[in-house]
């Protein structure tokens, strides 16, 4: 086997090892965050700090009863969690997380960073984002239970709602790239106005970028729009039968969720791996020469994510007529508004 | 050989389910398994280098119609209906006819085989040809797609408006607004 | 390389299947699924065509084929809808009352 083949099955296990760690450190995050935003410290006592919190969640969890009620049906109680994860492991395949490298002259030919790039890239994210409304479809149906039933119909027909928003948001963004291969995106974006902006979509497009926030959020049932997982979290929700790894499996799939929108927000609007802050430093220059943007694209993927879990515990959660109404009669118009506008924008400047 | 692999893989899955997905007595396996023939073929379009189309193949069919048709079975209650029915109107039970009807596809499809076997224009490779990259490129598709077809896309989006309202109208329940 | 006969036989079995479950099944949704299995073998010719003779309509057929599918999906399952209010039965031989 070549030094080439083997590097990049090398990049491939380092991106879904890095996404399963995500997922243990944003358990903690979210938990640490939210405690000193409520003016408390959050767990302190595993290991230094409370560091040490995931893994004793996941023991937790592990150690559990595996329950499956007696009129659940079989298959499709167990195909519901593990199609949840799978489609949000699957949706990052395409995200391409830093530029090329030569792991220091040891390769022949650069390597990507990423675990894909096809000239596709960007459907693909949105076919398999599409499909992770299964998993919660048939979590809640084949429960066998009322409560599971309508948190699974009610949280599924969130997601298909917010989709066309955040299709739309994304194909503004390939108008302006005029690729729809996601690493192609992000090198369009390399370079600076005046010397001083970085050339990021968001400048271009921040009503896109507020649409695709947005959308995202719902998408993944998050925030303000978590009614389905939280009115019931007084009585049940699509998860209600679920115990142990079954139930790990959900909201694994959901942090990885938040992850995946966050990183192709990262790659479409604020530029990837090039450039650190909004505005030119002397740091973008050493970035460049060694070649470390994967820890630039981290540190905006750890931005976004921390305005995520801010956004949670922040704001009030709508109600779901009222979170369908802003989908359908709001953030839908907008974000044909905003395709409309580009559309003009780029004939009006390239013709 | 990476070619024929994939072919006979997703071939085989995509056959394979769709028997499964007509043969299954609740509607639930069938729908779930026809999601599965939906992306066996998705990969066959990969492999006639048409990325764009098996996307819009996941994203329409896998991603949309099929949680149509899954929400139309669980607001149904679709599941629990057929289990009676099932075992009177099987085919394999009816006598005579289903039975040499089957026969007879299976001597067709061969027959049909080894015709177009025969016929020589058909034995040139379509998968895994050169000039892969300039036929599937969506650039294109759209520049196809947005002159010669122009009429057959505005008769369409007025299609679905069509269909949408009708939808609509048509699953109302009486005297609603 | 594969040829294109073989295409062509997999998008038959395809319809044959297809075909069988519309004559077969005694479920409303089961005979709309069936409907579906055979628009997406004809898909698969269309687009084994089109990479034949080289050129990209092929695919901009499938593409109207997938289009006018989805509405036909959406029609049809509304009209299950409305017949399953009025008879509480997904089996085509509970509708027979303007038979003679």
């Amino acid at each position: 086997m070549n030094v080439q083949l083997l590097a990049q099955f090398i990049v491939i296990f380092a991106a879904f090892f890095l996404l399963v760690n995500m997922s243990a450190v944003l358990v903690l995050a979210e938990r640490k965050v939210m405690g000193f935003m409520q003016q408390r410290y959050g767990p302190y006592l595993v290991g230094p700090h409370g560091m040490l919190q995931p893994f004793a969640d996941i023991l937790k969890l592990l150690m559990k009863e595996e329950l499956r009620p007696k009129g659940a049906d079989k298959w499709l109680f167990t195909l519901a969690p593990v199609l949840a994860v799978t489609t949000a492991f699957a949706a990052f395949a395409t995200v391409p997380f830093g530029g090329q490298t030569t792991l220091f002259g040891l390769l022949d030919q650069p390597l990507k960073l990423g675990a894909a790039d096809v000239n596709v890239g960007v459907l693909v994210i949105f076919a398999i984002t599409s499909m992770g409304v299964y998993g919660i479809v048939l979590a809640g149906w084949s429960s066998n239970s009322k409560y599971a039933l309508f948190g699974g119909l009610r949280a599924s027909a969130q997601m298909i709602s917010y989709e066309l928003s955040y299709a739309t948001a994304l194909a503004a963004i390939i108008m302006l790239a005029g690729s729809m291969s996601v690493r192609e995106m992000v090198d369009t974006q390399a370079g600076y106005w005046f010397g001083v902006i970085p050339k990021w979509y968001v400048f271009i497009q921040p009503v896109g970028f507020i649409i695709y926030f947005i959308a995202g959020v719902a998408e993944t049932n998050r925030a303000p729009f978590d009614f389905p997982e939280a009115e019931q979290e007084l009585v049940a929700g699509f998860n209600t039968e679920y115990s142990s790894v079954r139930f790990a499996l959900f909201p694994q799939a959901e942090y990885i969720n938040m992850v995946t929108v966050a990183a192709v927000a990262t790659d479409l609007f604020l530029g990837g791996w090039h450039g650190l802050l909004p505005f030119r430093t002397p740091l973008d220059g050493l970035i460049e020469y060694w070649n470390v943007g994967w820890l630039v694209f981290f540190a905006k993927i750890g931005g976004i994510l921390f305005f995520y879990i801010w956004m949670r515990w922040t704001v009030p959660r709508y109600r779901y007529d009222q979170l369908m109404k802003f989908g359908w009669k709001w953030l839908l118009p907008a974000s044909v508004l905003n395709l409309l506008a580009t559309a003009a924008a780029v004939l009006y400047f390239n013709a | 050989m990476l070619e024929s692999l994939l072919f006979y893989v997703m071939s085989g899955l995509a056959v394979g389910a769709s028997a499964l997905v007509i043969g299954q007595r609740n509607p639930m396996y069938s729908v779930m398994l026809l999601i599965v023939a939906f992306a066996a073929l998705a990969g066959l379009y990969i492999g006639l280098d048409a990325p764009f189309v098996a996307m819009a193949q996941m994203i329409i069919y896998a991603g949309a119609i099929m949680v149509l048709f899954l929400f139309v079975v669980m607001l149904l209650n679709a599941a629990q209906e057929d289990a009676a029915e099932w075992d009177r109107t099987h085919p394999l039970r009816r006598p005579g006819f289903a039975r040499i009807g089957v026969v007879l596809a299976l001597l067709f499809v061969v027959e049909l085989g080894w015709a177009l076997a025969k016929v020589a224009a058909l034995a040139s490779p379509v998968a895994g040809r050169a000039d892969g990259a300039v036929v599937g490129s969506v650039r294109e598709m759209g520049r196809v797609l947005f002159s010669q077809y122009s009429f057959a896309f505005e008769a369409t989006s007025i299609l679905i408006l069509v269909a949408m309202v009708g939808a609509v109208v048509l699953a109302r329940r009486e005297g609603d607004a | 390389m594969i040829p294109l006969s073989h295409y062509l036989v997999v998008s038959a079995l395809l319809f044959a299947i297809g075909t069988a479950g519309v004559f077969l099944r005694k479920n409303l949704i089961t005979i709309l699924l069936s409907v579906e299995i055979m628009l997406n073998a004809v898909n698969l010719s269309f687009v084994a065509f089109g990479r034949f003779a080289g050129t990209v309509d092929g695919q901009i057929i499938t593409f109207f084929v997938m289009t006018v599918a989805a509405a036909e999906a959406a029609v049809g399952l509304a009209l299950v809808i409305a017949l399953f209010r009025h008879r509480e039965s997904l089996n085509p031989d509970a509708f027979t009352s303007l038979k003679w």
